[in-house]
């Protein structure tokens, strides 16, 4: 039987100022009938570029250079832009990462499921709400008649990736593109939608493509994995193999560099660079942080906020109680210690850092760092306070968290400049070079913009900022969350180096339990703003007690061992 | 229903603030109307009766009192220069001045919303230039000299427009008063040489304005949709097979709209008062300048008079931009 879709030395460029950059060379890529590939490599492999062209969606600057794409039989590289429209969503369709992006902000989802119906001759005007509904209840949403109405902002993430599950699935497509469809996810919700995916597609004898940067995700969904590198396919084979036995030389590194059972933090790193781990952090019994009974209310989200409220007249008739983001929490964290906080999203794990950053007032609790009570002091003070400079933080987003009009010295110098004892200017380079060095960014991108770093400097410009006043403790949230898997793991090496010969300790805040595992000694899981276990790494994540720390690691997908 | 209300409750300090402020400012403008009214020849026993006769002579919060209670009873004063109540004068005048916005507005519009979706869809393309030149030139222009400019081509030269004397041409008579716009008015009457009439008055300061306001509603229009364009919900769509046509108007479009009412709305009230000049050049009788003529004799009354409607004007036009984006986007309907 002759492939579904069969791609043949796909070559697109992009014009970019700088002249053509050729974004995928040559590759050659077969989806037969029913079949699900994965795609899989690291940001700027071209992978997503491949499907663009597939479904020839390629932005203005970029253009099919060479190459045949022959779907069912049909050269799609030489079909009229309106053959192409006919197919689109009819014949393939796609799913793409950020669903809540990816709906029409101001349009009620049932009526976007509905115009595509209408405009592949799905449905007419009697039928289309009730086969949009009909779509709604296939994708497995709850109160599909009411959900009919929802605008994209009332949903979750999950929810809207559902429906745009059911968009895509609504003219019955021969063939699925999913491009990252689970990304910003929570492991839980990741599974679900994924499970989803592969149920209705395999229901239907739809093909798949499944584009990922994980390849846990690919080992556990597909059939066929095709790992692409810089534009090109290094490697194709069926998923088995390629975990068990990978040929090529990158595809090893990736499946090194992915967090799994069993992995250590020197493992993830090509075996060239690893360096003799660290020695066991030394952990002193003297307590740095003491979190007790922190609470942390938010009104709810009432329509009715009274008039006597308004004008200050004391409070109104008591509404309903206030929602508790963080419910009566305790821990400490110990000097030379790292302690992950992992949760999935709302799970009340940023509330928490941001308590103890002193960015949000708790509503009750204490919180002490090393016998002071910097609970005390109110979070629009705290800047100016003398114990601002032993708490720092690293962000999720590299990128968003550099002010882009700051040198990559400005920004590390920023801290130093704020609240230093450093005066004048080579003073402060000096210092900016010593702590590049200690983070091992070169020293001739220090006067570089944000925009002219990659995504592993610019965190590494982050971390160097953290740690330029010499804190006792950095909140990292998820610092790793926005990068490819081989920086992950040189980065998360990095930190562990760090903390090593610096002596700070570490809250990492994270949704990725194995990524935890790798750099704390402890971890607590939150579920609802309470704590639902807490122990060692070890402990939590070989033998956890809790049902719900037992669903979170199940749901996780990871290459074979 | 309930958040018009609410809405409305919040203008009530803004106007409390525009009577206190028109007032004020007022006062402290130079000029002295008991002297101006006296004549250049009248001696200071004069000056002090007529002050007096103004009430003039008491001091500020006396005056205001005074003012303050005038309004509650719905009176504006009367202007000096005149001797007509100012609530008369806006009343006759208002409505010119409102025809004319209004009609530029729309062909502004009309104008630059498409120009701008084809300019953004065509990005870089011909269209894309022409919109540049036009949006452009309409800026770079003074409403004066368009004016003139065109009374000059389309009256001197071409004979095409009747004479910038006014809403209507002297050898007609205003049609019976509904809304107070001739061209309204003119077709409820059914006196359809009338409607011709008005409307042959109003295209040529229409148009100057018009003009004018093309600029920021075209450049508006075309960031606005380029930014929707390049979202990720557009190529959704797209990859849905939605036509393009679909996709442009019904998608990009509805999403794009918010920046473009805010703009209406701010190109409106920038008309209100840029159309003192187009006012003059065509010897349109509305109320700008009216005002600016009052201002110039230091004629208190219609001073407050016109600004005051003014404000009422603009604190109802964003009331309606208010309630259009709770039309457009449903989250804004959330948080009202």
């Amino acid at each position: 039987m002759s492939a579904l879709l069969d791609v043949k030395g796909l070559t697109v460029e992009f014009a970019t100022r700088r002249g053509t950059v050729q974004a995928v060379k040559r590759i050659d890529l077969e989806v037969a009938r029913g079949e699900t590939v994965g795609v899989v490599g690291e940001s700027g492999s071209g992978k997503s570029v491949t499907s663009y062209a597939v479904m020839r969606i390629l932005d203005r600057a970029g253009r099919i250079a060479d190459g045949s794409v022959a779907f069912s039989g049909l050269d799609l590289t030489a079909a009229s832009e309106r053959q192409m429209t006919d197919l689109r969503g009819r014949e393939i369709s796609m799913i793409f990462q950020n669903p809540r992006m990816a709906l029409n902000p101001i349009r009620k989802v049932g009526r976007q499921i509905e115009d595509v119906l209408r405009r592949h001759a799905q449905a007419g005007s009697m039928d289309a709400r009730a086969k949009a509904i009909e779509m709604l209840s296939q994708v497995k949403i709850a109160r599909p008649e009411e959900r009919y109405h929802a605008y994209p902002f009332e949903l979750s993430g999950g929810m809207c990736q559902r429906i745009v599950i059911a968009l895509a699935l609504a003219c019955r497509p021969q063939l699925l593109i999913a491009d990252e469809p689970t990304t910003g996810l929570d492991v839980t919700t990741q599974k679900a939608v994924m499970d989803l995916v592969s149920e209705l597609t395999r229901a239907r004898g739809m093909s798949t493509i499944l584009i990922t940067h994980d390849l846990g995700l690919a080992a556990a969904y597909c059939d066929k994995v095709v790992v692409m590198k810089k534009g090109e396919v290094v490697e194709t084979a069926a998923a088995r193999e390629v975990f068990a036995a990978p040929k090529d030389d990158y595809t090893r590194r990736l499946m090194r560099a992915t967090p799994r059972p069993g992995s250590t933090l020197r493992g993830l790193l090509p075996p060239e660079i690893a360096a003799a781990p660290n020695p066991p952090a030394t952990v002193t019994g003297e307590v740095l942080l003491k979190v007790e009974n922190l609470v942390k209310e938010y009104p709810r989200q009432g329509v009715s906020k009274s008039w006597a409220q308004m004008f200050g007249r004391g409070p109104a008739a008591e509404p309903e109680t206030p929602f508790r983001a963080v419910d009566g929490i305790s821990f400490e964290i110990r000097r030379g210690e790292s302690l992950g906080l992992v949760g999935e999203s709302g799970c009340g794990k940023s509330t928490t850092s941001m308590m103890v950053m002193r960015l949000t007032d708790p509503t009750s609790g204490a919180i002490t760092l090393g016998g002071d009570d910097i609970g005390a002091i109110p979070a629009r003070s705290f800047a100016a306070s003398k114990h601002r400079r032993r708490i720092q933080m690293v962000f999720q987003d590299p990128t968003d968290s550099l002010n882009p009009r700051f040198t990559a010295v400005r920004a590390i110098a920023d801290p130093l400049m704020r609240m230093g004892s450093l005066k004048g200017r080579d003073a402060l380079r000096a210092r900016c070079e010593e702590l590049a060095t200690l983070v091992g960014l070169p020293l001739d991108l220090l006067d570089r913009f944000p925009h002219q770093l990659s995504g592993g400097q610019k965190a590494r410009v982050g971390i160097a900022r953290a740690i330029a006043l010499d804190p006792e403790l950095v909140i990292l949230d998820e610092p790793t969350a926005a990068l490819d898997v081989s920086v992950q793991a040189v980065v998360l090496n990095l930190l562990d180096d760090l903390k090593a010969k610096l002596g700070m300790s570490y809250l990492f805040v994270s949704h990725d339990l194995h990524v935890v595992r790798l750099l704390c000694d402890r971890v607590i899981v939150m579920r609802q703003g309470r704590i639902v276990e807490e122990g060692t790494s070890e402990k939590v994540l070989e033998a956890p007690d809790a049902a719900y720390t037992r669903e979170l690691i199940a749901a996780i997908p990871h290459p074979p061992v | 229903m309930r958040a018009i209300a609410r809405r409305l409750v919040t203008i009530v300090p803004t106007l409390i603030g525009v009577v206190i402020v028109t007032f004020l400012l007022t006062r402290v403008l130079p000029g002295d109307p008991a002297a101006y009214f006296a004549g250049p020849t009248a001696d200071q026993a004069s000056i002090d009766q007529i002050r007096a006769a103004l009430g003039l002579d008491k001091p500020l919060p006396v005056q205001f009192l005074a003012y303050v209670k005038d309004l509650a009873t719905g009176t504006l004063g009367a202007a000096l220069s005149t001797g007509q109540p100012v609530l008369n004068e806006l009343k006759a005048r208002l409505p010119a001045s409102a025809e004319l916005t209004l009609t530029a507005l729309l062909i502004s519009m009309s104008i630059a919303i498409p120009l701008g979706i084809l300019a953004a869809v065509k990005e870089g393309s011909f269209i894309d230039h022409v919109c540049r030149v036009v949006t452009t030139a309409g800026v770079s222009l003074p409403v004066f000299f368009t004016g003139l400019l065109f009374v000059y081509v389309f009256y001197y030269l071409l004979g095409w427009a009747p004479a910038p004397v006014g809403r209507l041409d002297v050898y007609f008579s205003e049609p019976a008063r509904v809304t107070g716009f001739f061209t309204i008015d003119s077709l409820i009457a059914g006196d359809l040489e009338t409607f011709r009439a008005a409307l042959a008055q109003l295209a040529l300061p229409a148009a100057t304005l018009a003009l004018f306001s093309l600029a920021p509603i075209a450049r508006m229009t075309r960031a606005s949709m380029l930014s929707v364009l390049s979202s990720e919900f557009i190529r959704t769509a797209r990859a849905a097979g939605l036509r393009s046509r679909t996709v442009i108007l019904g998608y990009a479009f509805r999403n794009a709209m918010l920046p473009v009412v805010t703009t209406l709305g701010m190109v409106f009230s920038f008309l209100l008062g840029a159309n003192v000049l187009v006012e003059k050049v065509f010897a349109w009788p509305g109320v700008g300048s009216f005002a600016v003529e009052a201002l110039i004799q230091s004629d208190y009354a219609p001073v407050q008079g016109f600004v005051l409607a003014m404000a009422l004007l603009y604190v109802a036009l964003n009331l309606t931009i208010d309630l259009l984006y709770g039309l457009i986007d449903p989250r804004v309907r959330l948080e009202a």
